[in-house]
């Protein structure tokens, strides 16, 4: 038997950091990727209007999906988010006559605190409890914004957000022209893209995943699982709540079902049918289901009832969603 | 303060009882499912909301009121134990948010197919003649449709104990409330004590639904308010406990009616931040999740 206290442990080999497969190469330029289609889509859509709202909502869900995907918690209130940053971004622009920017950072902010407020106070309950009381918290925040009306239009909505042109480091740009305003939106988007890639990037993103799959473990391994889950909630605050303020420049108008338990249903809805825990799939839902939704009310009123059975259908069928199982499928 | 007798404030907390006791009926059957299946059913409203329409069907259809009080349950149970069949059960084990996902795209369906069957706008629904007007209960005159949704409550929530707690039925749910494993080695059907435990939920919502009607007529959006308010009260009760259910139920209706007294603009926020108090100070709401009956 041959002594090895004096040896000295040689570290491990450092992990191959260089990607290997094309897979693997898609992975690391991810934000990079779903740039490039964001830029792209307006020249394969023909209805740019359309067009941003399914960058918006897929914004929206991106925000949802760090939450219910990454941390594994199901929000079902996450409209106050979204209509807190829309709000706040129409607010800054009807009544304190801000510049478009600092408006749209002022949505940012509403999103974290509507976040942080929640967070503490729906983070205390566990598992199943979360989407009760998220649900029930939004329901607040619209009665709240419904009666604060000489801020909010009350029932009318928020109206008279229009800005007509914005100037970006002196070149003036028509934000009425709507090609325009979808890449003045697509901006924001990409930016939101490469923040949240980053951020899943981190350590602290393995944490997320690792509180997720398996909260006593993380909560053994030293990590402040309560703490993850706040964090993570309010930093989807703040993507939702950047969501909301472009939802608000591009509707000129917030209208108070914004903030409506529906609006929560339809980004869960979005994320399911997309693929959660995926990067791509909120956008892909996004343009999914906004499409469908376009398509059905072509032809009928009431399109939520195919909306809620292709719903069902995910539900019980491809639980991965559209782009859950396509990866799936291709991943070598 | 002219006018704000102690008279009045009494015969507002009996309208608190009366609405609270929706809020029991509504909550308890919600209770009672995710006690036992674990299930947190988001299509309870749109249940409560099928059972006003069967009701008005009825009457449509030359029924009566008493009727109603019948076949509304029969209905609703009986479609709930549809669902749960061949819609929940493929998703047992497959994680717990994914009943909730798809009762929440079932109420999507329901509502729309009530919008199909009987138009989007509203009805009134008259409370039946017998229980029209309103009873001299000491502190002045109530009315007595109110009073007799609470006694109905009341009625329910009789049987409701005496079958959980004095019949060998209400044993096994009891038993499998607390773990469905052991009572599946002892050799009870499970699956079929969930699919009934569900029809009960279902049919007790949609009741509550039928008692509503009259209060505040019939909408295919009524349900949804409710499902946030009811919530509020099974995070207050604690879920899955119906004892919390039925205290919290109470309490709910008391904050809303007496806040509508005192500061009306204030009245929807102020269970909402009720919740927020107890989420503070007693997170696992007052009865916590021990057992079903405990």
């Amino acid at each position: 038997m041959q002594s090895s206290t004096n040896e000295v442990i040689q570290p491990l080999p450092r992990a191959q950091a260089s990607p290997v497969g094309w897979f693997e190469l898609a992975k690391l330029h991810r934000a990079s990727l779903a740039s490039l289609v964001v830029l792209v889509f307006p020249l394969v859509m023909p209805f740019t209007a359309l067009a941003a709202n399914i960058l918006i909502y897929g914004l929206f869900a991106l925000g949802f999906n760090l939450v219910y995907g990454y941390l594994g918690l199901l929000s079902f209130g996450h409209a106050a988010l979204f209509g807190t940053g829309a709000y706040f971004c129409g607010i800054a622009i009807v009544h304190l006559g801000l510049p478009w920017y600092a408006a749209i950072a002022l949505g940012v902010v509403g999103g974290l605190l509507m976040a942080a407020v929640i967070g503490v106070l729906a983070i205390r309950t566990r598992g199943i409890y979360f989407a009760m009381v998220t649900m029930a918290l939004s329901q607040c925040v619209y009665y709240l914004f419904y009666e604060a009306v000489d801020w909010t239009g009350g029932e009318n909505g928020l109206r008279g957000i229009n800005i007509h042109q914005i100037s970006v480091f002196g070149l003036k740009l028509d934000f009425i022209n709507p090609l325009t305003r979808y890449y003045v939106i697509a901006a924001f988007v990409i930016a939101a893209f490469f923040v949240l890639s980053r951020i899943l990037a981190s350590p602290f993103g393995a944490v997320i995943e690792a509180v997720r799959e398996n909260e006593a473990r993380a909560r053994a391994s030293g990590y402040d699982v309560t703490t993850t889950r706040l964090i993570t909630f309010v930093l989807s605050g703040g993507f939702c709540g950047l969501a909301g303020a472009l939802q608000a420049l591009h509707l000129s108008i917030v209208p108070i079902e914004i903030l409506h338990y529906d609006t929560s249903g339809i980004v869960v809805m979005i994320a399911l049918l997309g693929g959660m825990g995926t990067f791509f799939g909120p956008m892909i839902g996004a343009a999914a289901f906004l499409m469908l939704e376009n398509l059905v009310s072509t032809w009928t009123v009431h399109w939520q009832l195919i909306v809620g059975a292709v719903f069902m259908i995910c539900v019980l069928f491809f639980p991965a969603g559209i782009w859950g199982t396509l990866i799936k499928r291709i991943k070598p | 303060m002219t006018g704000l007798s102690f008279d009045l404030i009494a015969l507002q907390l009996f309208a608190g009882l009366a609405l609270g006791a929706i809020y029991v009926l509504f909550a308890i059957g919600l209770s009672l499912i995710f006690g036992m299946l674990t299930v947190v059913n988001f299509a309870h409203g749109a249940f409560y909301m099928v059972g006003a329409y069967v009701g008005l069907y009825v009457l449509m259809l030359g029924g009566n009121f008493w009727v109603c009080l019948i076949a509304v349950p029969l209905v609703v149970g009986l479609f709930g134990m549809v669902v749960e069949r061949f819609l929940i059960r493929p998703l047992y084990g497959r994680g717990i948010d994914y009943p909730l996902l798809l009762t929440f795209g079932l109420s999507y369906v329901m509502v729309e197919l009530v919008r199909i069957a009987f138009g989007k706008s509203g009805y009134p629904f008259d409370t039946p003649e017998i229980l029209q007007g309103a009873v001299d209960i000491g502190v002045g005159y109530f009315p007595l449709y109110r009073l007799f949704v609470i006694g109905a409550t009341a009625v329910v929530l009789l049987a409701l104990w005496l079958f959980l707690e004095k019949t060998s039925f209400g044993l096994i749910i009891r038993a499998g409330a607390r773990d469905p494993q052991i009572v599946r080695v002892l050799g009870v059907n499970v699956a079929q004590v969930w699919l009934i435990v569900f029809g009960i939920g279902t049919a007790i919502a949609g009741f509550a639904g039928l008692l509503a009607a009259p209060l505040q007529g019939v909408i295919p959006e009524m349900g949804g308010t409710i499902l946030a308010e009811a919530f509020v009260v099974t995070v207050v009760g604690g879920m899955g406990s119906i004892g919390g259910a039925v205290l919290a139920g109470l309490l709910v209706g008391v904050v809303v009616s007496m806040t509508s007294l005192f500061a009306p603009e204030m009245a929807k926020v102020s269970i909402f931040a009720l919740m927020a108090v107890v989420l503070i100070v007693r997170p696992q709401g007052f009865f916590g999740r021990a057992g079903l009956m405990s």
